[in-house]
């Protein structure tokens, strides 16, 4: 797997939303409030994303507190620097934005 | 508390139609409260009061995890009609989706085909056997059950291709 690749949108959200541990509701509310309401995951999608970045490696599920059905999750080192490298690749694409499309008001 | 109970078929490859015929009926007051096989039951709200969504998920895959994720974002569970759950939600509390990306809306269509295959491969071969080792057997029906379900693999691949498309571009 090429490791440039660009993430999507949801995924991008879902790992900046655990750089602190949350429950899986957690995250949804992040998401939102850091995208200022444009950003919704819906529960299918973000219960497939979470399931599938475990897989991956780039989140781990924390042990569950007695009992409960929430689980929690966290970033591992593999996802902070993924998403290090996700946002070095935005960085590039809006400078490249900028020049371009704002070339005339400079 | 006014209630009716409707009976309804709905191909599985038909599952958006089914959800636009309860979003209708929850727009005109009717929301759903159970469902059965077949079988759909409804009580009176105030008009628009729910949004109805439905899923394709198997018994094994609905774990207390997805179900106290559903209730924290404000979705209440309806009830299962076999390999598929029902869940309602106030719209005042927000819209209501099941799926936010392509991704996942394609995944969720993957399933369902899934399913169908199986089904499908396994009426052609029962079908193919009994009609030639069994004669007078029924195994006509088989055949045709094995038709009607390549015709649905068919039409979901057809929206499933309509998302891929649209997935070359946006997520």
């Amino acid at each position: 797997m090429n490791e440039s690749m660009a993430l999507t949108e949801s995924t991008y959200y879902i790992l900046l939303s655990l750089y602190t541990p949350q429950h899986g509701y957690g995250i949804m509310q992040k998401t939102e409030q850091m995208s200022e309401g444009r950003v919704r995951l819906a529960a299918g999608t973000l219960y497939g994303a979470l399931n599938a970045l475990c897989d991956k490696g780039w989140i781990i599920q924390l042990p569950v507190a007695d009992g409960s059905r929430k689980k929690e999750y966290k970033l591992t080192e593999k996802g902070l620097k993924v998403l290090s490298t996700e946002l070095e690749r935005l960085r590039q694409l809006v400078a490249n934005g900028d020049s371009v499309l704002n070339k005339e008001e400079a | 508390m006014e209630r009716k109970t409707l009976r309804k078929w709905f191909w599985a490859w038909n599952f958006d139609k089914e959800e636009e015929w309860l979003e209708e009926m929850a727009r005109n007051g009717w929301t759903l409260d159970g469902v059965g096989f077949c079988t759909y039951h409804f009580i009176r709200t105030e008009p628009g009061e729910y949004s109805v969504r439905l899923q394709y998920l198997p018994i094994a895959e609905e774990s207390g995890e997805y179900s106290s994720l559903m209730e924290e974002s404000g979705a209440q569970r309806v009830g299962r009609m076999v390999q598929w759950v029902y869940y309602r939600k106030k719209t005042v509390d927000g819209s209501f989706e099941l799926f936010s990306d392509l991704d996942s809306r394609i995944m969720h269509l993957d399933k369902i085909s899934r399913l169908m295959l199986i089904i499908a491969i396994l009426n052609l071969v029962i079908g193919v056997i009994n009609s030639f080792h069994t004669p007078g057997s029924l195994g006509w029906v088989n055949l045709v059950l094995a038709s009607l379900l390549t015709y649905g693999l068919g039409r979901i691949h057809g929206k499933k291709e309509a998302l891929e498309k649209e997935r070359r571009f946006r997520e």
